[in-house]
Order: structure tokens, then sequence, then C-alpha cells
């Protein structure tokens, strides 16, 4: 309800780390000064491979509603087979953005009026030589390039920070790989 | 130091803080990821602690009071059925007059089978005589787990540190980790002043007669019922105790100053909202938006619930129009367990507001911001001055 809130959804699947990446984001956002930061996994019961979201809200003011995000200003799509079985723009503002992890060019996504920008996280991240199917520290560059809300080097150190003792420096290029590799549709 | 984690973590951090010498837990959803990341502290070295995996919450506690009456810090956490299967043993940890401290990630109670936020659980044990501690954020998770330590060990009392399971619990918000050298000067390592020695041994707990007697040195030793009123009498000195802590730890790390109540836009307010944990903080937003369209509105959020700090809450609310207390727990078969006490405390004002109690969240039932402002309209209407509870979001 807040305008100074920015909602942002993001969906995964069990164990792909969407949790994870959501957390970078938030550590980057507070340290560029988001001093409201509000992490919300899905409650419940989660099985691997199984479609999850998590509720990420930032504002410069600290926020106090933890409730779930049902008006999302953007939402982060980890894995693009998840369009077949979730609604991801449900509730989404009428500007919103879909950022997405795919292997067509914008152009072959459509949204009903949401901007769409789409980065081939998968590739992207195999090419940083991190195993296939590695794609929650690769998003965080596409995010990054779409939103222009968190600085890259602020999330790169973010990753590092999260990775350690697992693939850092990995991880952080593959961010970088895909931070070029974004390319951002017309509406 | 600040830190972006889970609740759970918070919690956790604190109890490593406070350099606790035991921990025995058993996992129980959504207390698990605290007690996983106290194994790990003692596993790594962080927590120079004994961790006693148990096979229940009963023997959790009984591992607690065991350690606690031989001179150590301990402590335990668990939710929901879990807190409910410790209850014996959470009467004999006050009886006992033990120091222990306990994190509650508040949990609706099965049956059916809930894992999602309530406080039903923690309520069950209001009148077991533990102190009872309610945290709204992350901040205040770690910091009055700290503060806990230091009042159990004060007032020879165990301590509850209750907080929202999921919504706090598994949430993750931005917190300050406080300086071990400070937090070393606030909770210094405690001896108490009887505990199981096998160089100096004697008899605890023993069976207590009716009446009072002399003991083997003539002087005349209490009977079980001077027992529990000393208990009763220092739990409602707890009050002023809880305090003066707080007030030492806001001098030593500038936070804090709301040890009973939390008020939020209540100084003119002709409504009052109450209620306890997270909720009271998410009704911030709510207050605003009435606040805008002149709705005279506040909130506020009850942080110590047992000893209940009546005289605060008289002072807080005795000359309002109207108070409506929100709450995720029922006294079943009568009305929130918050509201009998508010409606008791404020019995004696000589101009009563009106009073109305709604019940919502139950087993984690979403509640939405309209749900709030559109119960807190109504009651600011005068139309929900009743004793009967209304139910918020109930599909029937």
């Amino acid at each position: 309800m807040r305008k100074d809130i920015i909602e942002i959804r993001w969906h995964g699947r069990g164990g792909q780390g969407a949790i994870t990446a959501a957390k970078i984001v938030a550590n980057a956002a507070f340290v560029s000064g988001y001093k409201g930061v509000v992490m919300a996994p899905t409650f419940g019961t989660e099985r691997r491979g199984a479609p999850v979201f998590t509720s990420l809200k930032i504002s410069k003011q600290k926020i106090y509603d933890l409730s779930p995000i049902t008006t999302p200003d953007m939402v982060v799509v980890l894995d693009h087979s998840l369009l077949e079985e979730v609604n991801v723009v449900d509730g989404l503002k009428d500007d919103g953005l879909v950022i997405l992890n795919g292997p067509k060019p914008a152009s072959e996504y459509s949204f009903a009026g949401a901007r769409v920008a789409v980065a081939d996280v998968t590739s992207c991240g195999v090419q940083a030589g991190l195993p296939p199917g590695i794609v929650n520290s690769g998003i965080i560059g596409a995010f990054s390039k779409a939103t222009g809300l968190v600085e890259l080097d602020l999330l790169v150190t973010a990753i590092k920070d999260e990775f350690v003792g697992k693939k850092p420096e990995l991880n952080a290029k593959a961010a970088e790989i895909t931070y070029e590799n974004t390319f951002i549709g017309d509406i | 130091m600040y830190m972006i984690e889970s609740g759970n973590v918070a919690a956790a951090t604190g109890v490593q803080l406070a350099r606790t010498q035991v921990i025995a837990a058993y996992p129980i959803t959504p207390q698990t990821p605290l007690t996983e990341k106290l194994s790990e502290f003692v596993e790594s070295g962080v927590l120079d602690a004994q961790y006693i995996p148990v096979e229940s919450e009963h023997s959790a506690m009984a591992v607690c009071i065991a350690a606690s009456t031989a001179g150590a810090r301990a402590f335990t956490a668990t939710s929901a059925n879990g807190l409910l299967y410790m209850h014996e043993q959470l009467h004999w940890a006050v009886g006992a007059r033990l120091p222990l401290v306990m994190c509650v990630a508040n949990r609706g109670v099965g049956a059916p089978w809930t894992v999602w936020n309530d406080q039903q659980d923690s309520m069950s044990q209001r009148d077991v005589g533990w102190i009872q501690l309610y945290a709204n954020d992350h901040q205040q998770i770690i910091d009055t787990t700290i503060k806990a330590f230091r009042l159990a060990q004060t007032v020879s009392i165990p301590v509850m540190v209750c907080y929202d399971g999921y919504l706090l619990s598994h949430t993750y918000m931005p917190f300050d980790k406080p300086d071990q050298e400070k937090v070393d000067a606030f909770l210094p390592p405690f001896t108490p002043r009887h505990f199981l020695d096998p160089e100096d041994p004697g008899n605890f707990n023993t069976v207590t007669l009716p009446d009072i007697r002399p003991g083997v040195d003539g002087t005349i030793e209490p009977g079980y019922m001077e027992i529990r009123h000393n208990l009763h009498q220092e739990l409602r000195e707890a009050i002023e105790v809880y305090q003066e802590i707080d007030r030492e730890y806001q001098e030593q790390f500038g936070r804090g100053g709301t040890p009973l109540v939390e008020e939020y836009r209540c100084d003119d307010a002709d409504y009052v909202a109450v209620c306890i944990g997270s909720l009271s903080y998410q009704f911030r937003d709510v207050i605003d938006l009435m606040r805008e369209k002149g709705a005279k509105v506040g909130v506020m959020g009850i942080q110590m619930y047992r000893p209940f700090p009546d005289q605060a809450i008289v002072a807080a609310l005795a000359d309002r129009k109207g108070v409506i207390v929100f709450e995720k727990a029922l006294s079943y078969g009568n009305q929130g367990p918050l509201y009998g006490d508010i409606k008791s405390a404020l019995y004696s004002c000589e101009k009563k507001p009106a009073l109305s109690n709604y019940i919502l969240g139950l087993g984690g039932r979403e509640i939405k911001t309209s749900q709030l402002i559109d119960a807190l309209t109504e009651a600011c209407a005068g139309q929900a001055a009743e004793d009967a509870p209304r139910w918020i979001g109930l599909k029937l």
C-alpha cells in the first residue's frame, strides 16, 4: 500500500536458489541505501522442483508490513518453463517489468502490457564456467541491467560474500556476463 | 555490525552473544533453523557450549532444568505442540526458580495440523509463571534475547522470548548485531546463589509441607504457599526490574525504550488498536492510512505479556473512546486472552473505553491491510462494542 515500497516477486523452482538470489539483492540494496529490506520466502512446505516464489520489498524507509506481495512492481523468473505452470504476472502493476531467464529473444515473449527483459542466464552461467543449471547468480546481472535499482558492482560484492566457498568468482562472472547479455524488449 | 538474516538467525545470534553454555533442543517447524544455526555455532567453535540433541521437547526442558540447576546458562527453543509437550516441565522450571531462556517461534496448535503462525501456543502457557516477552522485528528478537538472559538471572524466573513463526522466523530483514565486548559487559558470567554442587551437597525442591515448619537449624522454613506467594510477588516486581534492564540496554546499545508496550501515534488517538507481535507493526501502515483520512487512531503492541503490565496499560488506554483488541489466539468458549486481561485492567477506570475484540490470522490465515482498515473503521463507528469476539477473514 505504501508507495515508497518497491515490490519484487521472484519465481523459481524449489532448490533453484530464488531465495538466495533475493537475499543477495536484499543485501546489496541495503548497502546502496535502501534501509527497508524485507525478504519473505513462500511459507510452508517446499518441494524440490516445484514452483516457489519469494517476496522482496525494498524501500528507503523501514518496512513494517510483512505480508506477501500481491501487486508486484516487477517479477523475476529464474526458469522460463515456469511460464507454462504459473501465472507469473498475477497482480503485476500496469507498468510492471518481467525479468526472465529464457532462450528466446525478448520479442518472442509477451505479457500484456508489461515490459520484458530477457537473458539466457543458463547459457551465461555455463560460459562463466558454472555447471549447467546454476542460474541464481546470473539472474542478478539481468536484474541489475533491467532495473538499474542497484549497481552491478555492489551486487557482485554481495554475490561473492554469499557464495564464500561455493565458487564465488565464477558466480560473480556469471552475473557480469548476464548483465552484458540482457535484452530489454519494447512494450 | 548490520546483517540481513532470518528471525531465527537473529535469535541464534543473540543466544551466541549471551555465551550460553548448554543448549538442548528438539527441532520443530518453524523453530528448526534456529536450532540448526546454534548447532553450527557449537560445531564451528563460535559458541563454546554443550549442544545436547534430545528425543523430545519434554526432555529438552528437562536437560535445561538440570543444566541450570548445576549453574549453567541454558537455552532451548520450540513451537506449537512442542511447547505444549514441555508444559509439565515449564511449571517445574519456574517453581525451581531457574534462570532459563527459551525462544518460541509462534505457531498454531494441532489438531488439525498447521505449521503456520498464530499465538495460541505461548498464550496457552500464560499461567505457568514464566515471563513472556514478544518481539515485533528481528532487531527486537536479538535485543530481547540478550535482555531476557539478564532478566532471568536477576529475578530467578525463566523467560520466554516469543516471535511470530514464518512472518518473523523465516523472513529476512536487516538488524544490528551488537558487539561481543559490550554484550559481555551487559551480561557478565553468572553464578546463581544456590546450585547443585558435589562439593556442597543439598536437597532442592523436596516435598514441601502445607504449613511452615522449623528447619534443621531451627529457623522457620516456608511452606508451599509461601513459596508460591513469593514467586507471584517477584514476578510482579519483574515489571520494574525489566524496565531498569531495558534502560541500561538503551544506554549501552542505543535501542529499546519500550519494554512493556510500544505505542504508535497514540498520543491524541481516540481509538487504539491493541495486539501482540508483528501484527502491531503491520498495523502502522493502517494507522497512517486512516490518519490521512482524519481518523484519530493509534496502535499499541504488548511487549511484556506476563507479568501483565496492567498499570502501563491503564495509563495508556484509560481515556480513550475505544480500545480494539486484535488477537491470534482464543480462550476457547470465552474470548481472546489479551482482551480479557485488558478488560480486567480497565475495570477500575472511571471512564471506561468501549471495548471490542477481533480474532484473526489463526493457522496462518493471511491478514490483509484492507481487512484491518475495515475492522478498525467499524470499531471506531461503535459497531463492535460487545464481548463476543468478531472474526476477520472467516470464510464460512
